[in-house]
């Protein structure tokens, strides 16, 4: 409490800032200190008053939003350059996706394109454009937003899995060639969390964890620079099991 | 389809549940209509639930919208608590101005109930301090209601209308200026009912807060404690976060409150407060929300649940009728270990449908055994149906349809304002048989 008003404000992106867990996640660094926060997403709408909430939170914070479909090179390299300009990030999070029907990706390649785009290709892609310019400060912490999915393949969402796939094998690649840099790359790996992405799992009846808790989970990975974080922790357990389960048993389960 | 309860616990039902969105609001209402908004589910009984059908969960409608300063207003979505506004703006020197027995309930569900606090005396109820609000219908049209400028007759019917003019989606909430989060209070124990009514006569011009604990079983004079507080000069200062957060882990397979543990209970609780006598300085939290500190407290009613029952009664024949009650629990020989009096000042009702009017209000809580215990409620009903009072919509599970009808006379008006595509199971067991 007893900071200078001189002290380094911390310099946080969030890309897919409309997201459930990355609002919450905004809510959290507002509330410890006034930051400088630049909000990227495809709803302006959203982001609008997303940015007014936060404001409201906290009046110091300077918030800048910035509108992107986030999907190809060109414009998330657009993009990149854009919020990169005069902004050196303590903090980057990706926080972008889409829960895609499995059932419809099977029927419609355009849609399992779509949703390996949006969940896969794009993450992959920002992460690429953004670790450059944070390797070139020495500094900062990277943190994408992947999913339990990613870890084994199942029948009932395997075109997402396979998205939230790539972006783990290459953020441990990026992790890999980072080792020894002061440029730290967090791996958030969510269970089913009550969002709006996952309302209808809900309404089936799924437990889920809120997306308060486990956006808290997520800034305390960003704060200790964890290298892999379940959230919640339990996924940990569950997923160890999982991806290690003989495919003779793995096969005869209906997840 | 996924289960939801209301705080008394009573029932389980399946709903279909839609989780509103700020974004698509009006089409996820007019998709999915009828229904009934669910928030914090702290309503005791079934004005949140509609079994077998939508309930809209109105959660995450919780973004702040504006705070201005000059007018001492915040402009909030109505899923936003009222808990999380307060922490939020004390530290800048604003608090709620009305709030119930809990802050962990939703701004929406505080205006569609009208809830007031242990200060109705000095600010009203809840709804006297919202200065507009956001009324989404489920034919698609949005409606702005204010006291004094636009809609006010739509207003007045959504102010305690118990969710049935449409979907609340946000408020203007009056702001009240404090120094710091302490109050000064008073502990005074009492040995009468008409002790409580002389300390409630002589505190209301130098307290804001007055409240009042008694032990129902200690008699037709009841033994009890007044509590009344004023805000302090002290200033906020910001703490660390040490507070533990207690939870009711498990619900026990039988009520913890019964005819053993409630005579233990209630001596006990007197005498340890007894023991508080006198003025000391407390945070407004413990002062106002002693339950929030213990997450889940409902569950210690077991798994049938419990009932609350809450009355007001009109000041020429409070103490009589209050004496009628606790006689009759007598002689159903059931008890109550949460047992309320406060009584309401004569204030302009902000709602066509707000509960509190000049009088004494009753509130007590009762395990569910069945229809041992509906059998005394209806016992009860009949000596304030008798006496013109009134029960609290918010709190109750089981009022007869005539009970309802004869304590709000406003009903018919009020019909007026209803939407269609809303319906829950209380409106459906006290308006609509």
């Amino acid at each position: 409490m007893s900071q200078p008003s001189t002290s380094h404000r911390p310099n946080i992106i969030i890309i897919g800032a409309t997201s459930a867990m990355a609002e919450q996640c905004a809510r959290i660094w507002v509330s410890r200190q006034a930051c400088n926060l630049l909000l990227i997403g495809r709803n302006t709408e959203a982001l609008s008053s997303i940015k007014a909430d936060l404001q409201v939170r906290s009046p110091e914070s300077v918030i800048d939003v910035q509108m992107s479909a986030m999907e190809y090179a060109e414009e998330i390299q657009a993009l990149t350059e854009q919020a990169l300009t005069d902004r050196q990030p303590d903090t980057v999070l990706i926080a972008h996706g889409t829960l895609p029907d499995q059932q419809q990706c099977q029927d419609d390649i355009k849609q399992a394109e779509q949703a390996v785009r949006i969940n896969g290709l794009s993450p992959v892609l920002l992460a690429e454009a953004f670790i450059k310019q944070m390797l070139e400060n020495n500094k900062g912490t990277l943190a994408v937003i992947g999913s339990v999915a990613g870890d084994r393949g199942r029948k009932s969402n395997y075109v997402y899995g396979a998205a939230k796939g790539l972006v783990t094998r290459y953020l441990e690649g990026l992790q890999h060639r980072l080792a020894g840099s002061h440029v730290s790359v967090v791996i958030i790996k969510p269970g089913p969390t009550d969002t709006p992405m996952t309302a209808h799992l809900k309404a089936a009846g799924q437990k889920m964890a809120t997306s308060q808790a486990v956006a808290a989970d997520i800034v305390s990975a960003i704060d200790h620079k964890k290298p892999v974080c379940y959230t919640p922790g339990k996924w940990a357990l569950i997923m160890l099991v999982i991806r290690n389960l003989p495919r003779f048993i793995f096969n005869k389960m209906d997840i | 389809m996924s289960q939801l309860q209301s705080w008394g616990r009573l029932s389980q039902a399946e709903h279909h549940t839609v989780a509103l969105s700020s974004q698509s609001l009006g089409k996820q209402i007019m998709s999915t209509s009828p229904g009934i908004c669910y928030g914090m589910g702290r309503s005791y009984g079934d004005s949140c639930l509609n079994p077998g059908g939508t309930a809209w969960l109105t959660r995450n409608l919780d973004r702040l919208i504006s705070l201005d300063t000059k007018t001492a207003t915040l402009h909030c979505e109505s899923g936003a608590l009222l808990e999380d506004i307060q922490r939020l703006l004390l530290p800048r020197g604003w608090l709620l101005p009305v709030t119930p027995g809990t802050q962990k309930i939703t701004v929406g569900g505080a205006i569609a109930n009208d809830v007031h606090g242990k200060n109705h005396h000095v600010f009203g109820t809840f709804g006297e301090n919202v200065t507009a609000l956001t009324l989404q219908r489920t034919d698609g049209e949005t409606l702005i209601c204010s006291p004094d400028g636009e809609n006010p007759d739509w207003f007045q019917a959504t102010v305690g209308g118990l969710g049935l003019t449409g979907v609340i989606t946000s408020a203007v909430l009056k702001l009240r200026p404090v120094t710091g989060p302490w109050l000064t209070a008073e502990t005074i124990p009492y040995q009468s009912l008409s002790d409580f009514f002389t300390l409630s006569r002589t505190s209301e011009s130098d307290w804001e807060h007055t409240v009042s604990w008694f032990d129902c079983l200690s008699g037709n004079q009841p033994r009890g404690i007044f509590l009344r507080a004023n805000h302090n000069q002290q200033p906020f200062k910001p703490e660390p976060d040490k507070k533990r957060q207690l939870s009711f882990p498990v619900v026990p397979p039988v009520s913890l409150v019964n005819r053993l543990t409630l005579k233990p209970f209630n001596t006990a609780y007197y005498w340890l407060n007894k023991r508080k006598a006198g003025i000391s300085t407390v945070h407004y939290e413990p002062f106002s929300y002693p339950l929030d500190a213990i997450s889940n407290w409902n569950r210690m009613y077991g798994p049938k649940g419990f009932y609350q029952y809450q009355c007001v009664i009109p000041p020429a024949v409070s103490q009589d009728a209050v004496g009628e009650l606790l006689s009759i629990l007598r002689k159903y020989r059931q008890g109550s270990f949460l047992a309320v009096l406060k009584t309401f000042s004569d204030r302009k009702p902000a709602g066509l449908l707000s509960f509190p009017k000049s009088g004494t209000t009753l509130a007590l809580d009762f395990p569910n055994r069945g229809q041992k215990t509906t059998a005394l409620l209806d016992a009860m009903d009949s000596v304030v149906s008798r006496a013109n009072g009134r029960l609290y919509p918010a709190k109750d599970a089981r009022m007869s349809a005539a009970m309802f009808q004869q304590g709000y006379p406003e009903l018919a008006r009020f019909q007026a304002y209803r939407d269609p595509g809303i319906t829950s199971a209380f409106s459906a067991r006290t308006i609509d048989c």
